[in-house]
């Protein structure tokens, strides 16, 4: 018992030695934390988000030799998707590397309401491409976060616009009957205000029906939707509560094609467990699948060429979230070479990183260079406007694969604008923020 | 050899009573609180203070709220977080609506609030005992993250019912830095654990001792069960309401109803089983254990298998093994806790190094 009992104090205290003597980072390069979750009930995601995402900064290091000469370092910490984890790792990771953090990109809704209030005392981007909280697309509100590319309200009206084009014009959407079908979450519940408000104005029936965290049980929930008979039904879902929702729909006979999820709803992982029965259901896109991309063949062919790619299986190089994770480092490549041009090639800290965000402008020759034309929406992010793009692809299910169906399908900005505007000024009022004045910015 | 009370006679009632008899205990807590208070902030860095020491305050906090009611008085519930997530909900709208009212009192009220909700739910407790009543808590569980969801008043209306705590400010002084939001959250548990501890042996601590060992011969000898029972409900749950007010104000600084949702419950509840039931020193020794072990195994394998060879997801994956593992572990060598340990080896401290 003795020897054992001094076994383990040696053991603790050599660990403890170990974690303190890690090895310092080398100058002169960009440091880029890794907030990925790889266990729990959202591995699936976040396994293939973050894969995409390493595998492009890899690209980047391994056949352009970095952002101009600077060289892209990071490392991973582990989330498990939860809020505490994810703050944990934020702390862990923001000043890490002769800069500190270049920006974070926690692919949780729930941390990134987390991290909002952080993030602006530390001077550290959090970049929320397609999740997090919506108002703080209001960039003078919220001068450190970046809901880029499109958030969950844009996308609410994406959808009704698909759905209005199918059923010829949104002047037929009157009197027809959508229901929201949510994740009982924070966002899940997102996407309500922006559905109820686009029902006052196209007169149809909204009815909102809530799934309870995780969602694997829906029984319920589908009888009310056939009771009320919907003619669509707009899914928001995450995880394990995509399938669910869809073998629930086969249950009652509702027809897959007349289902519309968003874009955490659309991937491989939700209509695999489905198979042949999901044929026909529809999903917003914020990228779309495949490896027709000359980005995502150029990774196949440096990176998994060389055997340095992050995915273990490889067969989800291309998937729907792994190309989410290879246009999360598009875009974060980007704004770094956007605020390289004012400030310098040298690795650059988080507040400099912010300036290229906010003047980041993706226009198609740019596109085009990289390699993601089609890939990747012309993105415009002003001091004002955090968001961008706002537009999404739609995508059917064939049985085996996902088949993109529509070009880019625009956000209704005049109907979404005045509401981000007026909820960033209540936050800004219960927390005694102040407005900036996006003119005073200097270009 | 040092830890030896030869020598210490104790000549008045007082003396007898003090919660530390023995000098040395007493030199070692004034050094401890003296190392956690002055040494600590001067210190820790920010990762230390904002990532690992307030939230392990936070919940040791809640720990000891649950301990209050199950190692205590012997009543299990899983309804700890729904507890704690009325604390947070109750701060939050006390500050939006009445500014006015200071920060520690809307803590206090925030607390008696969850206390209210905590002997509403203790109620089953007179009529059901042991693990039927666990599942009675859980509806607590349930319907205060169904209120919180459905009800958007609770949240001010917001979009996506997540709440933004409010910055903090006491007599005017902002508290936003990591060293003062944790020398409030110290300051607040530390007051906190002391009354527990005193507590525990006044009357009525007694008397949920009674309880916990055997109901009905505490009913015999006079001991009312009703009151004793819902107080050890409302005790607890003040402590899981203030538990819960930090941990929106002071640590995350937002709350969604799912930050409390019934894996925090289970959570807290092992801190307390692994910990030592009915001990106070058990509450921290448990939170300590369980919020901090799984970084450190983290980091322990980011340090030592670093770069690249060993993939992330698996290191994820041998966190979890090793923790689960340790906690058998620890369970079959110690099935009364972390306190329990520390009682043996103060008994063993005393025959040092002369065992016999």
């Amino acid at each position: 018992m003795r020897t054992t009992k001094r076994w383990w104090w040696s053991g603790a205290v050599s660990a403890l030695v170990l974690v303190w003597a890690a090895p310092a980072r080398a100058e002169g390069e960009q440091f880029m934390p890794v907030p990925s979750y790889r266990v729990g009930p959202y591995a699936a995601g976040g396994t293939s988000l973050y894969g995409g995402f390493i595998d492009y900064m890899n690209l980047i290091n391994m056949r352009d030799g970095g952002i101009n000469g600077v060289k892209l370092t990071w490392e991973e910490c582990e989330t498990e998707y939860k809020p505490d984890r994810g703050v944990e790792c934020y702390e862990r990771l923001k000043a890490k590397g002769p800069t500190g953090a270049s920006m974070f990109h926690p692919y949780s809704t729930g941390i990134s309401y987390a991290l909002i209030s952080k993030v602006g005392h530390d001077k550290i981007p959090l970049v929320t491409i397609a999740h997090g909280r919506t108002d703080a697309a209001d960039g003078r509100y919220f001068p450190y976060v970046f809901p880029l590319i499109t958030h969950y309200w844009s996308l609410n009206t994406d959808i009704i616009r698909y759905i209005g084009e199918r059923e010829g014009g949104m002047a037929k959407l009157k009197g027809k009957k959508i229901v929201h079908l949510h994740h009982g979450s924070a966002y899940g519940k997102e996407p309500n205000v922006v559905f109820q408000k686009q029902a006052e104005k196209y007169g149809y029936e909204a009815k909102i029906i809530e799934v309870p965290a995780p969602g694997s049980e829906q029984q319920a929930q589908w009888l009310e939707i056939r009771q009320f008979k919907p003619d669509w039904v707009i899914v928001t879902g995450w995880g394990v509560m995509n399938p669910a929702a869809l073998k629930n729909a086969v249950r009652v006979g509702f027809p897959m094609d007349h289902i519309v999820g968003n874009f955490w709803t659309g991937s491989e992982e939700d209509v695999e467990p489905v198979g042949t029965a999901a044929k026909g259901y529809i999903s917003a896109a914020l990228n779309p699948p495949g490896k027709e991309s000359k980005v995502i063949q150029e990774i196949e062919r440096v990176v998994y060429g060389a055997g340095k790619g992050n995915m273990v299986d490889k067969k989800r190089v291309g998937s729907i979230y792994y190309n989410r994770g290879v246009l999360t480092g598009i875009v974060s490549v980007e704004a770094i070479r956007v605020a390289q041009g004012k400030f310098g090639k040298k690795p650059l800290t988080g507040e400099q990183i912010r300036w290229g965000l906010e003047n980041l402008n993706l226009d198609p020759a740019r596109i085009a260079a990289i390699g993601a034309t089609g890939f990747i929406q012309p993105l415009k992010v002003t001091c004002a406007d955090h968001e961008g793009g706002g537009a999404v692809k739609f995508q059917q299910w064939d049985g085996t694969k996902w088949k993109i169906i529509s070009d880019w399908v625009q956000a209704d900005k005049e109907l979404v604008r005045p509401l981000i505007e007026e909820s960033a000024a209540k936050y800004a009022k219960e927390n005694n923020i102040t407005q900036r004045d996006c003119a005073k910015e200097s270009t | 050899m040092i830890y030896r009370e030869a020598g210490q006679f104790r000549t008045t009632y007082a003396a007898d009573q003090r919660i530390f008899p023995i000098l040395q205990d007493r030199v070692g807590m004034v050094l401890l609180l003296a190392a956690a208070f002055v040494v600590v902030p001067l210190t820790a860095s920010e990762y230390a203070l904002s990532a690992l020491l307030i939230p392990m305050l936070v919940l040791a906090l809640a720990a000891l709220g649950l301990n209050i009611l199950t190692g205590y008085a012997g009543q299990f519930s899983l309804g700890t977080a729904a507890f704690m997530s009325v604390g947070a909900f109750a701060a939050y709208n006390l500050q939006l609506r009445l500014p006015w009212i200071p920060l520690l009192v809307i803590f206090v009220l925030a607390g008696l609030i969850a206390a209210g909700v905590g002997m509403v739910f203790g109620l089953p407790s007179l009529r059901i005992k042991g693990f039927y009543l666990a599942v009675a808590t859980l509806a607590a569980q349930f319907f205060v993250d169904w209120l919180f969801t459905k009800v958007g008043w609770f949240s001010n209306y917001s979009s996506s019912g997540v709440i933004t705590a409010q910055p903090m400010a006491i007599a005017g002084v902002p508290i936003e830095t990591p060293v003062r939001r944790y020398l409030l959250v110290l300051s607040i548990v530390a007051l906190m654990a002391l009354v527990v501890k005193n507590f525990s042996r006044t009357r009525t601590g007694r008397s949920w001792m009674a309880v916990r060992d055997m109901d009905v011969a505490a009913e015999v000898i006079g001991i009312p069960i009703l009151r004793t029972k819902l107080l050890a409900f409302g005790f607890s749950s003040f402590y899981c309401g203030v538990a819960g007010a930090l941990w929106a104000f002071a640590y995350l600084g937002t709350v969604e109803p799912q930050a409390f949702d019934l894996q925090r419950s289970f959570q807290i509840l092992f801190m307390v089983i692994i910990g030592g039931l009915g001990t106070v020193m058990g509450a921290f020794l448990g939170a300590a254990f369980i919020t901090l072990f799984p970084l450190f195994l983290n980091w322990l394998f980011h340090a030592v298998l670093r770069g690249g060879e060993v993939r992330a997801g698996l290191l994820s994956q041998l966190e979890l093994l090793c923790f689960g593992a340790l906690i058998i572990v620890f369970l079959i060598v110690e099935p009364h806790g972390f306190a329990r340990l520390w009682q043996i080896t103060k008994e063993k401290l005393r025959l040092w190094p002369f065992p016999h």
